[in-house]
């Protein structure tokens, strides 16, 4: 089990992750799920030690993440953005990543091709797609065959044929009894993949639940997101007297709230609504 | 669904020995690695054998002479050592470097050790090679310096030291600076410029500037500004000193 407890950083005055707590279960997908900037990958940061907390602490199997005797072994992890230098072919990177971790060379050639590397992978990875790139990440967390997987926006770059698989390996993976943990801001996703939410706004804990429990909540799992949302943002700013918080919009199709002016915090709507068709052209520009 | 490679929860913990093992993979793996020090190690050599050539009399020290391409080569070793550790941040690899091994200070004693093994081996190589053709260039009957004379090995085996070490001190100022482009700019605003202002000032200080003291102290056989041992002293001093504030900086700051 992964323990989250009143974990809080900030980036000068700016409060990214606010006293957050909750726990990750094994044997189920767990998806985290928030708008862009809600501090999913702050928290995803501090989880394997890359940030330091200002307070709080994250314990993995009941330690913290420093104190694994060999981290590739116990945690997969694959973060937000590439983590591996141009310069140096696929292969190369995971066998340095194997060799710190007392892992054979055998098992880098399982994961490249488990991941369908094996054909480029003495090629230079910065001559990668990013789709490409993104497997070579997911090779890197599978590496250690971790109890562990911190997946951190996974399907950014796919193309569907390797969404689905990302989503299937994710299920298998918690179906064998592993703890899988996913962010992604996207809804549809998190509705296909995971079994428990655990939703974050503006560094805070929105809920904590099961899927199912939380699409019950309104007519869809995205009304209900943006609900929490809208709730959470209203409770972090000044409360409305006109517009009690967390107020269902019971009436209207599903899509129509985005228009009303104000329920919704810009960031959120603007996340969920357009910024995700600019992400490949962001990349690999 | 996939195959149990490993053991699960394997007993035990990462160790020096793995962390060095990791970092000797990424720079071996890097082609720049090895075209930085074969343009370096043949350019020291071009450098000792130009001014062999150029040599009409016995009077300099010729050993100095023969090793005139080190200095110039330092700002190589020196480079190389920021972006060892610049790198890692310019591209993201440092994620995952630290999550194979979170223990900074091991990590970065492992990164210093490596690569400044390989550069003291680059720079012997390159201080034995430069030595013995800039010997051999010599014309009009100068007899080539051998290393059976006083101070000779002494200057030469110092010479390939003084490669490493500005190495490491430029591996330093990376894990300060983190940045590629201002950690290159203060290497050389450091070991350059400010030699070649200091030397223009104030020429008693010129004598303790890193450059200064590969060039005029330990790789001579004659006359050095500083005993060739207190010069080698003050530079492991800066190298150390780069270093620790370095890996202070590492452990405290996040990544």
């Amino acid at each position: 089990m992964i323990e989250v407890r009143g974990l809080t950083k900030h980036y000068g005055p700016v409060l990214a992750v606010d006293s957050l707590s909750f726990d990750i279960r094994p044997g189920v997908v767990t998806g985290f799920l928030g708008a862009n900037g809600s501090g999913k990958s702050t928290t995803m940061r501090m989880m394997v030690g890359l940030d330091r907390p200002d307070a709080g602490m994250v314990r993995i199997g009941g330690r913290p993440y420093g104190e694994l005797g060999w981290p590739l072994r116990k945690v997969g992890t694959l973060l937000e953005a590439k983590a591996f230098h141009p310069g140096r072919s696929a292969r190369a990177h995971l066998m340095a990543l194997a060799a710190g971790s007392g892992i054979p060379a055998s098992r880098v050639e399982d994961v490249l091709g488990l991941v369908g590397l094996d054909g480029v992978a003495r090629r230079r990875a910065g001559t990668f797609s990013l789709g490409m790139a993104q497997r070579l990440g997911i090779a890197a967390a599978l590496l250690g065959d971790p109890e562990v997987l911190l997946f951190d926006e996974p399907v950014n770059g796919l193309d569907p044929e390797g969404i689905r698989w990302i989503r299937t390996l994710m299920r298998s993976f918690a179906a064998e009894g592993r703890i899988v943990f996913v962010s992604s801001h996207l809804i549809s996703e998190m509705a296909l993949t995971a079994d428990r939410l655990i939703v974050i706004g503006a560094g805070r804990l929105l809920a904590d639940t099961a899927v199912a429990e939380l699409s019950a909540r309104s007519v869809s799992l995205e009304d209900a997101f943006l609900e929490l949302t809208a709730a959470g943002a209203e409770h972090g700013s000044a409360v409305r007297a006109d517009r009690p918080g967390g107020e269902p919009p019971s009436s209207g199709p599903p899509g129509s709230g985005p228009s009303g002016r104000g329920l919704y915090p810009p960031a959120a709507n603007g996340a969920t609504a357009t910024r995700h068709p600019s992400y490949p052209t962001e990349w690999t520009s | 669904m996939t195959a149990i490679a490993t053991p699960r929860n394997p007993a035990g913990h990462y160790r020096f020995s793995q962390a060095a093992r990791m970092e000797w993979i990424k720079l071996r793996s890097l082609r720049s690695t090895w075209w930085t020090l074969a343009v370096t190690a043949a350019a020291a050599t071009g450098i000792g054998i130009a001014v062999g050539l150029n040599t009409r009399n016995a009077s300099g020290d010729l050993t100095n002479n023969a090793l005139a391409g080190i200095a110039p080569g330092l700002l190589a070793a020196g480079v190389l050592g920021v972006l060892a550790v610049t790198s890692e941040y310019t591209f993201g690899m440092i994620r995952a470097t630290l999550a194979t091994i979170p223990d900074r200070r091991l990590l970065l004693t492992a990164k210093a050790t490596v690569f400044g093994a390989l550069a003291l081996a680059t720079g012997e190589a390159t201080a034995f090679v430069a030595f013995f053709a800039g010997g051999a260039s010599l014309r009009h009957g100068i007899p080539a310096p051998s290393l059976d004379q006083p101070g000779v090995l002494q200057a030469v085996v110092l010479s390939g030291t003084g490669f490493a070490l500005i190495g490491l001190m430029g591996l330093g100022l990376g894990a300060i600076i983190r940045h590629t482009p201002a950690a290159i700019a203060v290497l050389v605003g450091g070991v350059y410029v400010v030699a070649q202002f200091i030397g223009g000032v104030w020429r008693t200080l010129m004598a303790y500037v890193p450059i200064s003291i590969v060039a005029n102290s330990m790789a001579t056989s004659r006359n050095p500004m500083l005993s060739p041992w207190i010069g080698l002293g003050l530079l492991c001093l800066y190298a150390a000193v780069l270093l620790v504030i370095g890996g202070w900086l590492l452990i405290r700051r996040d990544a």
